[in-house]
């Protein structure tokens, strides 16, 4: 019976096992969070700040009136998303979300291109008054003001 | 009037809950023996009362009774009557009234059926489950009133979310709800076996049948969410990382290792300490999905009103039961002797390997959903998504798996792999030429593990029925295998929707043509079209595959007016391998319509898996109810035996 070890020992065994699979997980976790995590930007922050080119991040701002531009696919939009201060230009291809309008809210995922374009593969635009962004939640509260007075 | 009946059946179920409570806890004493007798008639008036109040709300949704809040905030007379119905559990009151109801209707049959445990375990189980239950009554009666009046009542109401319009969806929390709440009733009896330090097989029989109850609904709820999102949304994809998924994600992780180890646990009286703590690390997860759901801390489809009391009021209950039971569990686990002993190479240990490996990837999963919340403490908004959770998810999968196919080839408490080195050589042939030929096809590292796997899985899943004779073969096994399998065909369809999905982005005029993989597909017109509450514009396209002969899809994109909100309406065209989806977008200025168009080969798999999954559980389920029945009468002819032998 020499295999198995003492009862004493084997709880013991599992548990230092068993610990030292979650941490490990949870240290690789936190590794990756560190990684992979896509920060939220507003156009302000873009700007002083750019991302890195091969990161994945979020831009938030409000479209501003006149950008919407369709290509010649007729399915890749450019539009100018501004918070007030800075105005990053957004190249699009894809299905708009049905409230995606210019002087509205918008986040879009993507990566910024060395052009200074931001590419996004997702937009996310204000579904209806239950369902709203928060990062736009807190942004409209802050600059909506700003950007309105921009606009107009 | 009916509000006011429902309102009072409910007060009456907490007074009672709040009895159980004491009167549980009492009867465990010496003194109070006598109070023990009325626990049991208690639970089962409780699970009545609750009943009554839950169907009390459906009749207010059923009449569409505009004097009560609920009901003007959510429904609408020209809604149809399903949705309407399903509007009753599809907002953040009614939902909990369904929580509670399923909660009542639990501890009632716990009462009614349950005589194998001592009894004085079975007083703690139930006064631990009226504790949890007292909870929540308090969160519906105090800040979440599902029967509120509304003076003057609203002369219309303002509808259902048109997302929420579906017939998916008015299934989908049920199923999912008598999930989590399943769980608590195995978190009562771990409650209840901690405190009178009861931990044994007949425990671990009496918790199983629920575990395994509970996770077949999880399965279930999760995998019909996932097909829901997938053509609902009209975004292609079937699983996010939203953080609502992964709060039903995370106490199915949970509920899976406690359904390993409480077999460990009936079947070896090993694992004692361990499926105590997966049991209330289980029912926790119910709650932290709950909370995360309900708080509106999170945002999504599901977080319906954001407003910080109820946030707040979900949290404590989430911490006084967790950190209740987590005390407790550290005040008894020392005092829970050991199990029997295993070697690490038995089907034990392939088991612990397991539950190690699932607790890990629910710690994974866990973090993920709450690092935006942490980082947002210290200013930073982020977001986390499959880039963090597909890799990080397939380094304890990808093992975890390959256990799978192994663990049960192995004999109980000792085995050695040379002994099964013959039965598995023919899945690792399968998975090395799998994963060969997908590396000259060029396809990327994760699918490729993933077909490879699947591959192998395929056989792998049935060896354990080798050398047996099938026709006596018990449903569990069966169970086991069948659910083996499921994994191994979701597994092929998650992993070949990632390898082989080709995706076109068109804009098109009536009677242009676009190919999407083998499909040809022809827009033939756009038309309006009206339904009950909406009216949209239609897409006709005539899909032809292969040169077959044509299919028609028609993808919509609708207007609703109550409330006011534009959908996509996807359309799905099913073949045995694989799906064409179509979503219909803008008209462009210059006159040409937007489409989306996937040809996803094998997807399917992935919800058929997944129903397999659900449909071992219930046979597993099946073949344990049964069997504890036939025991169960057995005993009693015995007992019945000794009577008349007695006279």
């Amino acid at each position: 019976m020499s295999e198995f070890v003492k009862p004493k020992h084997q709880r013991l065994v599992l548990v230092l096992i068993a610990l030292i699979a979650l941490i490990g997980a949870g240290l690789l976790a936190a590794w990756a969070l560190r990684n992979q995590a896509s920060y939220f930007y507003v156009p302000a922050d873009m700007m002083a700040n750019p991302p890195e080119p091969d990161r994945a991040v979020r831009l938030g701002g409000m479209v501003e009136a006149g950008s919407i531009r369709t290509a010649a696919d007729g399915v890749t939009i450019q539009f100018v998303v501004g918070d007030g201060k800075e105005r990053v230009p957004v190249s699009f291809k894809g299905l708009a979300p049905d409230l995606f309008q210019e002087n509205s809210g918008v986040v879009a995922e993507g990566k910024l291109a060395a052009n200074g374009t931001f590419v996004a593969d997702n937009l996310l635009a204000k579904h209806d008054e239950k369902y709203v962004p928060r990062e736009m939640k807190d942004m409209t509260e802050a600059q909506a003001r700003a950007a309105v007075a921009e606009t107009q | 009037m009916i509000a006011e009946l429902g309102l009072a059946a409910l007060w009456l179920a907490a007074a009672l809950a709040a009895l159980q409570l004491v009167a549980g806890a009492l009867g465990l004493t010496a003194r109070g023996a006598v109070l023990g007798t009325i626990v049991r008639p208690v639970a089962v008036v409780q699970g009545v009362l609750t009943l009554l109040s839950f169907a009390a709300l459906m009749a207010l949704f059923w009449q569409t009774d505009l004097s009560v809040k609920l009901v003007a905030a959510n429904s609408h007379s020209a809604k149809p009557m399903l949705y309407k119905l399903a509007g009753a559990w599809g907002n953040h009151e009614g939902s909990m009234l369904l929580w509670v109801t399923i909660m009542g209707l639990a501890g009632s049959t716990v009462a009614l059926v349950e005589r194998r445990l001592p009894e004085r375990t079975m007083l703690a189980t139930l006064a631990g489950q009226a504790f949890v239950s007292l909870g929540f009554y308090a969160f519906l009666l105090l800040s979440s009133n599902p029967f509120e009046r509304l003076n003057p009542a609203a002369p219309e109401g303002q509808g259902l979310n048109p997302l929420l319009q579906d017939p998916g969806l008015a299934f989908h929390p049920p199923t999912l709800y008598i999930g989590y709440v399943g769980l608590s009733v195995a978190f009562s009896f771990a409650i209840g076996a901690l405190i009178t330090r009861e931990v044994g097989p007949a425990f671990a029989r009496t918790m199983r049948p629920w575990v395994l109850g509970s996770w077949v609904f999880l399965t279930l709820g999760i995998v019909a969410g996932s097909y829901w999102a997938y053509y609902e949304l009209g975004w292609g994809g079937w699983w996010f990382w939203d953080p609502v998924e992964n709060a039903s994600l995370m106490p199915w992780l949970a509920a899976t290792a406690l359904l390993h180890s409480v077999s460990v646990l009936a079947a070896r009286n090993a694992l004692r300490t361990w499926t105590m703590m997966l049991a209330v690390v289980a029912f926790s997860m119910s709650m932290v999905g709950t909370f995360l759901v309900r708080s509106g801390i999170l945002t999504s489809v599901h977080a319906f009103a954001v407003d910080p009391e109820r946030g707040s009021f979900i949290l404590a209950l989430l911490l006084i039961n967790i950190g209740g039971a987590l005390a407790l569990f550290g005040l008894r686990a020392g005092t829970v002797t050991e199990g029997e002993r295993f070697a690490m190479t038995s089907r034990e240990g392939a088991l612990v390997f397991n539950n190690v490996m699932l607790s890990a990837i629910l710690g994974i999963v866990l973090l993920g959903t709450l690092y935006p919340l942490l980082a947002e403490a210290f200013g930073a908004q982020v977001s986390v998504g499959p880039p963090y959770f597909n890799p990080m998810g397939a380094v304890f999968v990808v093992p975890m798996l390959v256990v799978m196919g192994i663990g049960p080839l192995l004999r109980w408490r000792r085995d050695s792999l040379a002994r099964v080195r013959l039965s598995v050589i023919v899945p690792l042939v399968l998975m090395l030429i799998a994963g060969i030929v997908l590396a000259m096809q060029g396809v990327a590292v994760l699918p490729l593990l993933g077909i490879a796997l699947a591959a192998g899985l395929v056989v792998a899943a049935f060896l354990p029925l080798r050398g047996r004779k099938l026709r006596q073969v018990k449903l569990p096994l069966w169970g086991m295998v069948v659910a083996h399998f499921g994994v191994a065909v979701s597994l092929f369809g998650m992993a070949c929707d990632s390898a082989y999905t080709t995706e076109k982005l068109v804009a098109l005029r009536e009677g242009d043509t676009v190919a999407v993989g083998p499909w040809q597909i022809d827009l033939v017109v756009i038309e309006p079209v009206a339904g009950p509450n909406w009216t949209a514009l239609q897409a006709t396209l005539s899909a032809r595959y292969d040169g077959g002969s044509a299919v028609k899809l028609q993808p919509q994109s609708r207007s609703f007016w109550t409330p006011p909100q534009q959908t996509s309406e996807s359309a799905l065209e099913t073949r045995w391998n694989g799906q064409l989806y179509a979503v219909l977008g803008e008209r462009g200025e210059d006159g040409r319509w937007q489409l989306r168009l996937w040809w996803k080969p094998f997807v399917t798999m992935i919800w058929y898996g997944g129903i397999l999954i659900a449909l071992g559980g219930l046979l597993a389920l099946i073949g344990r109810v049964l069997s504890d029945l036939r025991r169960g009468i057995a005993r009693d002819k015995i007992a019945y035996r000794k009577l008349r032998q007695g006279r």
